[in-house]
């Protein structure tokens, strides 16, 4: 069976920060592959899903997301500004993030 | 109450309510009814309509009319009719598609065709789709212009079930409504010219079979589809 993967893989790197005081609303974002600022153009407006388990189900499932967009990129060595519907919670730093392909402009 | 005041609130738009609608042409604005008893007069005259019983102290102010104005859907010059589409959301995910024309939503309507990978006439959201260079050459094949959005439009539901009866409906699988003929054949004609200049290219039906996906070391902002 070939790949059915329909998105980009990225990893949550923190919070938007600087030394001592962190921006919570904003999360930086590696995404695989994307090594600097002009190839991370490609990347602005898609939607990211952080995707997660929980015990409890709701609605008869145990997978629970957060969904959010790339809104900017960061530096000029290809990581992304994104933000979420609800803030990322630190403990999903180093965790998969899902990077669509949509809105597509291809 | 100082002048200017007045003088404003003589000019302030009239609430909605106390502002007279054109009577329509057929009704009168008041109509004959006949009072019973023995002091009254027999007949009166009396309004259609009643003015109504409450006005508010102060005159309240109408929003403004909004000036903005959608424009129709721009197509992405990337996709022309016969181009093959990746779709990338929703049921048929990583199919791979062929478009036919935008509707006048700016919906693009797309088939599978349904006999090579099951999708059906479908309409789909420009963003959500990835046009790739592959064309095939429809010539001179135009859409019956029934197929429009209104062909898509989910019917009406049928009445409302009381709540008992809902409840002894759960848990029992919902009966499903055969799919209407005349969509099927329209399906059929439809897919019968795009199978036909598909069956031209050697491999395009199996390309179209296939789905779509990224495997490792592909990265979309180094792909050209």
């Amino acid at each position: 069976m070939g790949s059915t993967r329909l998105y980009s893989k990225g990893r949550i790197l923190g919070h938007k920060r600087a030394k001592r005081n962190t921006r919570p609303n904003t999360t930086l974002v590696q995404i695989e592959g994307v090594a600097n600022k002009e190839d991370a153009q490609f990347y602005l407006g898609k939607r990211v899903a952080y995707v997660y388990r929980a015990k409890r189900k709701i609605e008869g499932s145990n997978v629970r997301v957060i969904w959010g967009r790339v809104t900017r990129s960061h530096g000029n060595n290809g990581v992304v500004k994104s933000k979420f519907k609800s803030n990322i919670p630190p403990h999903a730093f180093g965790a998969s993030v899902r990077v669509m392909l949509y809105p597509s402009n291809i | 109450m100082d002048v200017e005041a007045t003088l404003w609130m003589m000019h302030a738009p009239r609430p909605n309510h106390l502002k007279k609608a054109a009577p329509p042409a057929d009704s009168a604005l008041t109509k004959e009814k006949e009072v019973k008893g023995e002091k009254n007069g027999g007949k009166r005259v009396v309004p259609v309509q009643k003015a109504p019983r409450f006005y508010p102290a102060e005159d309240i102010a109408l929003p403004k009319k909004s000036r903005k104005n959608p424009k129709p859907t721009t197509l992405r010059t990337s996709i022309t009719p016969g181009t093959v589409l990746i779709l990338l959301a929703g049921r048929f995910r990583g199919k791979r598609v062929v478009f036919l024309k935008q509707l006048a939503s700016g919906l693009l309507l797309v088939t599978g065709p349904y006999k090579i990978n099951g999708v059906p006439l479908r309409r789909v959201n420009q963003a959500y789709v990835i046009a790739t260079s592959t064309k095939l050459d429809l010539g001179d094949f135009a859409i019956d212009a029934k197929i429009d959005d209104s062909y898509f439009v989910k019917a009406a539901s049928k009445g409302k079930s009381s709540a008992e009866e809902e409840f002894f409906a759960e848990g029992k699988p919902k009966e499903k409504e055969a799919f209407p003929e005349s969509k099927a054949a329209d399906q059929k004609t439809v897919d019968s010219a795009i199978i036909a200049a598909v069956k031209k290219t050697e491999f395009l039906s199996k390309y179209l079979s296939a789905s779509w996906g990224l495997s490792k070391g592909q990265f979309p902002h180094q792909l050209t589809f």
